[in-house]
């Protein structure tokens, strides 16, 4: 160790206004990575405490309108303040400009006033809690949600503010991904988390300002009265679903597309082997970015659209799984012959392509017209969207702080708990959620603190699994907290997989502050396994 | 901060050099630029659906707003391009004082233009052409027609969307006023003037839509 790598961004400069001020991409990626977490931690909770109502039928632990509150809570929480903010705030952040071998992002002032956006979006969503709740559903479908009672302004006054946030790091990242790259670094040797950001960022610059428009409609529609989704005033409630869905449709893909970033890089480290179809994984990620705008009316299926536009819509939405699919085989093609270590976040990326296979299939069960009739809010539709967010976004969120923790902190986990917690998050997951397809199946609806005794069995069992899941994650992040200790004498080096990109290869682990210490020289790409030997510094 | 000792001071450190500083300021406008365009486009949306539905009651509620200070409002907002055109144009040539005025006469431009906006909305606030259910107007140009206060609804939320834009302009504009004066902006570093214009642009031409949408039907 020299002298030289005791200065790195965690320690340099000191004191806690240097954080609260800092512009470095690397702790405002960091700060957003543990309130990211909380909030995680607040959706989790609030889930398992649906479970533990749905355990047995009858209100035997909460009323209904509490329950109502719970699942609003829930999904808005994990969605607007944990999933949407939490990879790209947080691992993007931290990584990207390493990645392009940049200074910091393009601009890093914007960069952290996102982060304070965010924040202060937050307190919004904290009053809501702290007020009682809010009891629409995380989608706030008028007219409900301009006659509720509950906190439906508060908390979607929050998610406009937050918007903002995630409109300024999309900016910022798509700038940086198109004028920051270190001489060399053409598009097509970028590390495909890079692309996957960029195609995050664009959604988000296009996708979110409507979203905020849509809600300074809700909030007016509720203060003015203006009518615009009040049929009685002549207005029409399904122009808010069309709203709605032109935005959140698209951000499905920003939650997952940066997951699916994660599994690109750690795949061929851990295998060991050039990725498979690169061009096609970067490609792919562009058209489902694009794909995404224009399928929302797949939502809308039981909304009284004409059948005309459910068979446009309907026919659209199968073509999701094109690009999806590529990217499915390539990371299998990349590990086909090449040799793969079952390390934590191989062990996390291998329940991912496990995992969303099934979510993106039962996503085409849905897309089908007839077929969701049948199956519109019911479990099922809950099962399919926790196999793509939680069996894929999460676990890939999961994989990629495994990942790059060595990287972020210079410390190393426990690894045979964290292996273990993983299998925990997959079994248990599997337990929690594949009885919700049946529940579904049988015509289980969602949104029902109770049901009627034909459904307990299932339920009874997806409680039991759930605890499994919470507690596995639970365990896991307070194994990785942990490593952070004084004492730790793990050391991963400064390149424990033996990884190729920039951030691993051209500077520290933790980085220097101004990221590298000096110019860095693009050198090879970033699966070059076949060309360049690096041997990993983890002893096994 | 690692500057070499070349570098001017308004290069910030995360940036090879001048060119790239500049062409990443711009690009960063230019991709908040599409972020707005989508924010009213929601909103041309919303003005689309429901003049489908109403095309009679669109046309007979535009009857009530004032044609005149609606033109005089383009004509005082594409002037103010103009001025800031000529004020970026101005640094260029190293003019600080011919860039100062222009500037001084946009932002001058840009407060008529909302001084023009409130005896608008004062006189509609008076007669009671309003939104939703704060709409009371009785004239006798409007018995006949349906939902009126829809389309008071979308225009009030668009040109105030739009007029938010203008004060937030405003700001921007008295910033670069400033910052020229402090000699913080010169022909070698325009950057802010530069961004600043192609919003303030994108300011006057949404208004160039709003204006024959509500004022010019039929």
């Amino acid at each position: 160790m020299s002298e030289n790598q005791n200065i790195n961004y965690l320690n340099h400069p000191k004191g806690i206004m240097s954080w609260l001020l800092t512009l470095d991409h690397k702790r405002i990626g960091l700060m957003y990575l543990f309130s990211g977490i909380i909030f995680f931690l607040i959706g989790g909770l609030l889930a398992l405490g649906m479970r533990l109502e749905l355990a047995a039928p009858g209100n035997d632990f909460v009323s209904n309108d509490t329950y109502n509150s719970m699942y609003t809570l829930h999904g808005a929480i994990m969605i607007f303040l944990f999933i949407i903010p939490a990879i790209p705030g947080a691992l993007g952040n931290i990584l990207l400009p390493l990645m392009v071998g940049a200074k910091d992002v393009a601009f890093p002032r914007l960069n952290l006033a996102s982060f304070y956006i965010y924040s202060f979006g937050a307190l919004f969503a904290i009053y809501t809690i702290v007020n009682g709740g809010v009891d629409t559903g995380w989608t706030f479908y008028t007219p409900y949600s301009t006659q509720s009672t509950s906190n439906v302004v508060p908390m979607t006054l929050g998610i406009f503010i937050i918007g903002f946030s995630s409109i300024l790091t999309g900016l910022n990242f798509i700038a940086t991904v198109h004028k920051m790259r270190v001489p060399g670094l053409t598009w097509y040797k970028l590390p495909l988390f890079v692309w996957a950001l960029y195609g995050t960022s664009l959604v988000q610059i296009t996708a979110t300002p409507v979203l905020a428009i849509t809600m300074v409609l809700l909030i007016l529609e509720r203060f003015l009265g203006i009518g615009i989704f009040d049929p009685a005033l002549g207005g029409d409630p399904v122009l808010y679903q069309h709203f709605f869905w032109f935005y959140s449709h698209p951000a499905v893909y920003i939650m997952i597309l940066p997951a699916f970033g994660i599994i690109s890089e750690i795949i061929p480290v851990h295998s060991r082997k050039k990725v498979w179809g690169y061009k096609f994984i970067a490609y792919s990620t562009l058209s489902i970015a694009f794909i995404g705008f224009l399928v929302w009316g797949h939502h809308m299926f039981t909304s009284g659209q004409s059948v005309f536009s459910q068979i446009v819509f309907s026919f659209i939405t199968y073509f999701v799984g094109i690009p999806t699919g590529v990217k499915i085989f390539s990371w299998i093609l990349t590990m086909y012959k090449g040799q793969v270590s079952f390390t934590t976040p191989m062990i996390y990326a291998l329940s991912f392509l496990f995992l969303f296979t099934i979510g993106g299939l039962t996503g085409i069960f849905l897309g089908a017209v007839a077929l969701d009739i049948h199956l519109h809010d019911t479990y099922f539709v809950v099962a399919h969207f926790h196999y793509v967010m939680q069996g894929g976004t999460i676990i890939a969120f999961l994989a990629g702080l495994h990942h790059w923790w060595p990287k972020s902190f210079g410390k190393m986990y426990n690894q045979k708990i964290a292996s273990l917690c993983a299998l925990g998050v997959f079994i248990g997951f599997n337990g929690t959620f594949f009885p919700q397809f049946l529940l579904g199946l049988r015509g289980m609806p969602r949104r029902y603190a109770t049901y009627s005794d034909q459904f307990s069995e299932l339920h009874t069992y997806s409680t039991f699994w759930s605890t499994i899941l919470g507690l596995s994650i639970f365990i896991a992040i307070l194994n990785l907290m942990w490593s952070l200790r004084k004492n730790n004498k793990l050391d991963p080096g400064s390149n424990p997989w033996g990884a190729l990109t920039m951030e691993w290869t051209h500077t520290s682990s933790p980085p220097h502050p101004h990221n590298f210490e000096s110019d860095p020289v693009f050198t090879n790409g970033p699966y070059d396994y076949d060309k360049v030997i690096v041997e990993p510094t983890l002893k096994k | 901060m690692s500057h070499n000792s070349s570098s001017p001071d308004f290069l910030h450190h995360h940036f090879h050099d001048v060119d790239q500083q500049y062409q990443t300021s711009k690009f960063g406008m230019w991709a908040f630029i599409l972020t707005e365009v989508l924010t009213f486009g929601g909103l041309f949306v919303a003005y689309t659906v429901y003049r489908s539905w109403y095309p009679e009651m669109f046309y007979d509620a535009h009857l009530l707003l004032d044609v005149n200070k609606g033109m005089l409002n383009t004509i005082v907002l594409i002037s103010s391009s103009l001025t800031m055109a000529l004020a970026i144009w101005a640094i260029q040539k190293k003019n600080k004082k011919l860039s100062l005025w222009m500037l001084v006469i946009t932002w001058i431009l840009a407060l008529g233009f909302l001084g023009i906006k409130y005896l608008e909305y004062s006189h509609k606030f008076e007669v009671g052409q309003l939104p939703g259910i704060f709409y009371s107007y009785m004239g006798p140009e409007v018995v006949n027609i349906d939902n009126p206060h829809i389309f008071f609804g979308i225009y009030f939320i668009m040109t105030g969307l739009h007029g938010l834009h203008v004060a937030i302009g405003m700001g921007l504009i008295a910033w670069l006023i400033y910052l020229t004066k402090k000699d913080k902006l010169h022909s070698d570093y325009y950057t802010p003037m530069e961004t600043v214009g192609i919003f303030w642009h994108l300011v006057d031409l949404i208004w160039i839509y709003l204006f024959p949408l509500f004022y010019l039907i039929g």
